[in-house]
């Protein structure tokens, strides 16, 4: 097999250096060799057909769940790696709820060396903000880092003390790591179950009011200021959020926020016109429309700097249920492109920004060597057709997660190949055109 | 009193001149401490009581034994046999015992500004064995007399203090007397550990141990106090201890041959010091114990020594 790869007459979208054009991308011994308008097809290469779709550094996802260890049937390393690469992301965030907890190099490395293993996305995990996610105690972070961690994060869960945030943005100081949090005030949360709003109240569940977010992020925004440390705000959902985001950006505090495609798509009356589909429950809530419009600008203008999926695999036995008692979360890994370039068709968002914020974007997020084509650069790529229309097939989804509310629904956009390191790690076959 | 004070309070009040007239007089101390007889009259029929409302033996015993030297009357008294726990303030407590007379009141007390609360309510001098995080001035004054000794002066030279430094008293104290003898003050410890606004007080902060010990004269090593609850500052000292710790491979490759180690004690063995660092050529610890006798007989004749100060040389 060869290790030249000639992908001819793409459109090549690198937003890291500027580029947006017509090119052609030779790949070679792991490492972007060249690109340029036209390049002599070197002999016995691979060669791509790329004209009419677009070449694109490989997508950088900075929230999904393996859950491996411990939560295998759900989902593993391997697995959620594959999905990763068919949804064009070669390098996905491995968030640290696993069980054992990864607060310590052990985890750290096990994850990392099924990563290995499976030789698909790259899996850059990320350690505990407090000692078993307690959030009583600052875990190691020194030895997360050294292990091979990239950020900190309690995700599921909040930071409830305040006292407990502002150490953990302090310590991390010395280690360089980013402090990345889910928003959420657990009393304000409450029991509930989908957003506090007009489908909450007719649908007579328990509603999570906006403010449960929005009280945390301001929190959050403040103790940053206190401490100089660094900020990543995870699955924004809110008005609220985006405008105190917005105002301290503008102010010049070292903080930086994602946001799901599905929060960018879905509303709360989503969740309505379901029927109360467990494939609509996840942590935060799909929220209001005013909410989507707002989050939707803050992508557009810098405010969010990534697309993140917070891919979530969960079992029938855990969704199969009545609405309250769903465990929350949806899988979205490989849905991502398909649900975001239908909010490019709707002039929600420009495609340079689209590219943008699955590359350059959470790559300067947490300061990784990815997102980008620059020459030199390590080969991680994806070449994606805007226009493939496809049908999510949950049966042929490779996460073992099958709760996306796609499920059955058609898309436009898809990634046709993606390489990593020099390797085609993944080939749709061409099929529904 | 001789000296220019009538207490010892706190270094940030003591000019360049006041702390040289200690450690000049220390060093005729330090003399009669090195004699068979350790006695000399200076302060016969005056009296010091140690007032100690922390835990202590290496200072209060310091303290003790420096009064005796001088032939002066010590007396010790502990917060936790008093009557403190029938609810007397510090206040009522420290004037009852004034009403006896004694020359020089040594107060160590958990609350900043205790000893200057005392001396406003007393007329005999005050000493500070150390209040809350504020200052420990006796250690700050030894601190600078060893490393005189080890360095011969502290002009342009670059001390580097590691450690919990939000919650020291030496630190602070330290910071306050080393750069009046000429000397730069570098900072260094977990972001957790850096008081705010610590620069305005004239030192750099590093958060990598290895970037505030190379290249510096001495090294302060100060103690962790890991049993914090309610607020870490560290996951633990296992990540303490490697990242600012004292290890014998970091003190041989990035300290300067000449450069010094000193730790005001107690010493938790492995945590922010090697055994065999603690141990070894460089540690100047026990000079410091030493000099501490040395120093505190200074700022008692000073404060207590009158017309018949006797038996010291070099000094009326």
């Amino acid at each position: 097999m060869s290790d030249t790869i000639f992908i001819e007459g793409g459109r090549v979208i690198d937003p890291a250096n500027g580029v947006d054009g017509v090119r052609t991308v030779v790949v070679r011994d792991g490492k972007v060799a060249e690109i340029a308008e036209r390049l002599e097809r070197p002999r016995d290469a691979r060669a791509i057909d790329a004209r009419g779709k677009w070449v694109t550094p490989g997508f950088v996802d900075l929230h999904v769940h393996l859950r491996e260890p411990g939560q295998e049937y759900k989902e593993t390393v391997e697995t959620g790696a594959r999905a990763a690469v068919a949804g064009g992301f070669t390098t996905i965030c491995a968030m640290p709820n696993t069980k054992p907890v990864n607060d310590n190099a052990s985890v750290t490395e096990l994850v990392l060396a099924r990563a290995a293993a499976a030789g698909l996305a790259r899996v850059l995990p990320l350690g505990c903000i407090s000692r078993n996610q307690a959030g009583e105690e600052l875990a190691e972070y020194g030895e997360l880092k050294a292990a091979g961690c990239v950020a900190v994060t309690d995700d599921g869960r909040p930071v409830v003390s305040s006292s407990l945030m502002r150490r953990a943005l302090e310590y991390a100081k010395a280690f360089g790591l980013p402090v990345a949090v889910h928003e959420e005030d657990p009393l304000l949360a409450g029991k509930g179950v989908m957003h506090e709003g007009p489908a909450a109240t007719r649908l007579g569940l328990k509603g999570i009011p906006a403010a449960a977010e929005d009280v945390m992020v301001l929190r959050d925004l403040a103790l940053l200021e206190l401490t100089g440390g660094r900020l990543h705000v995870q699955h924004v959902s809110t008005r609220g959020a985006v405008r105190a985001l917005r105002e301290a950006k503008k102010r010049g505090l070292a903080v930086t926020a994602e946001v799901t495609p599905h929060h960018l798509a879905l509303t709360d009356e989503d969740v309505a016109v379901s029927g109360y589909s467990t494939d609509l429950k996840m942590n935060p809530p799909l929220r209001s429309a005013d909410d989507v419009a707002a989050v939707r600008e803050g992508l557009a203008d810098g405010t969010i700097d990534a697309i993140a999926t917070d891919h979530a695999p969960h079992s029938l036995v855990e969704k199969d249920l009545e609405f309250d008692a769903a465990m929350n979360g949806i899988v979205g890994l490989e849905t991502a492109f398909g649900v975001c370039m239908d909010l490019v068709r709707r002039g929600a968002l420009p495609e340079r920004r689209l590219v943008e914020v699955l590359t350059a974007g959470p790559a300067g997020a947490f300061r990784l060597a990815a997102g980008t084509l620059a020459r030199g650069a390590l080969a991680d790529l994806a070449v994606l057709d805007p226009a493939a229309e496809w049908v999510v097939d949950p049966a042929r989804l490779r996460s073992k997660g099958r709760n996306t509310p796609w499920k059955g629904k058609r898309l436009v956009g898809r990634c046709m190949y993606t390489i990593v390191g020099g390797r085609i790690v993944h080939e749709e076959v061409r099929a529904e055109r | 009193m001789i000296g220019r004070h009538k207490h010892c309070i706190a270094l940030e009040e003591y000019s360049r001149e006041d702390i040289l007239e200690v450690l000049d007089l220390a060093v005729s101390m330090k003399e009669v401490m090195q004699r068979p007889i350790k006695k000399v009259p200076s302060l016969r029929g005056k009296s010091i009581v140690n007032l100690f409302f922390e835990a202590s033996t290496r200072t209060r015993s310091s303290f003790e034994i420096a009064a005796k030297i001088l032939s002066a009357d010590a007396l010790n008294w502990t917060s936790a046999a008093s009557s403190v726990t029938k609810g007397e303030t510090l206040v009522d407590t420290a004037r009852n015992l004034e009403a006896m007379k004694p020359d020089v009141l040594v107060i160590r007390h958990a609350s900043g500004g205790a000893p200057r609360l005392v001396a406003e309510h007393v007329g005999c001098s005050v000493v500070s064995a150390g209040d809350g995080a504020h200052e420990h001035p006796t250690q700050g004054l030894l601190d600078c007399f060893t490393l005189r000794e080890k360095l011969g002066t502290l002009e342009g030279k670059t001390v580097a203090i590691v450690g919990d430094i939000s919650h020291s008293r030496v630190a602070r104290s330290d910071l306050h007397a080393m750069p009046k003898l000429g000397a730069k003050v570098r900072l260094c410890g977990p972001p957790t550990m850096i008081p705010a606004g610590v620069e305005k007080l004239g030192a750099t902060v590093h958060y990598d141990l290895r970037e505030a010990v190379e290249g510096a004269d001495a090294v302060v090593m100060l103690r962790i106090q890991h049993e914090r609850i309610g607020d870490p500052l560290i996951p633990n000292t296992r990540e303490y201890s490697k990242y600012w710790g004292l290890g014998v491979k970091k003190a041989e490759e990035w300290l300067k041959p000449s450069c010094v180690i000193l730790h005001p004690g107690p010493i938790n063995r492995g945590v922010e010091l090697a055994p065999e660092v603690a141990d070894g050529p460089r540690s100047v610890i026990l000079d410091q114990v030493q000099n501490g006798v040395a120093v505190r007989m200074a700022v008692l004749y000073l404060l207590a020594g009158g017309k018949h100060a006797e038996g010291v040389e070099g000094k009326a």
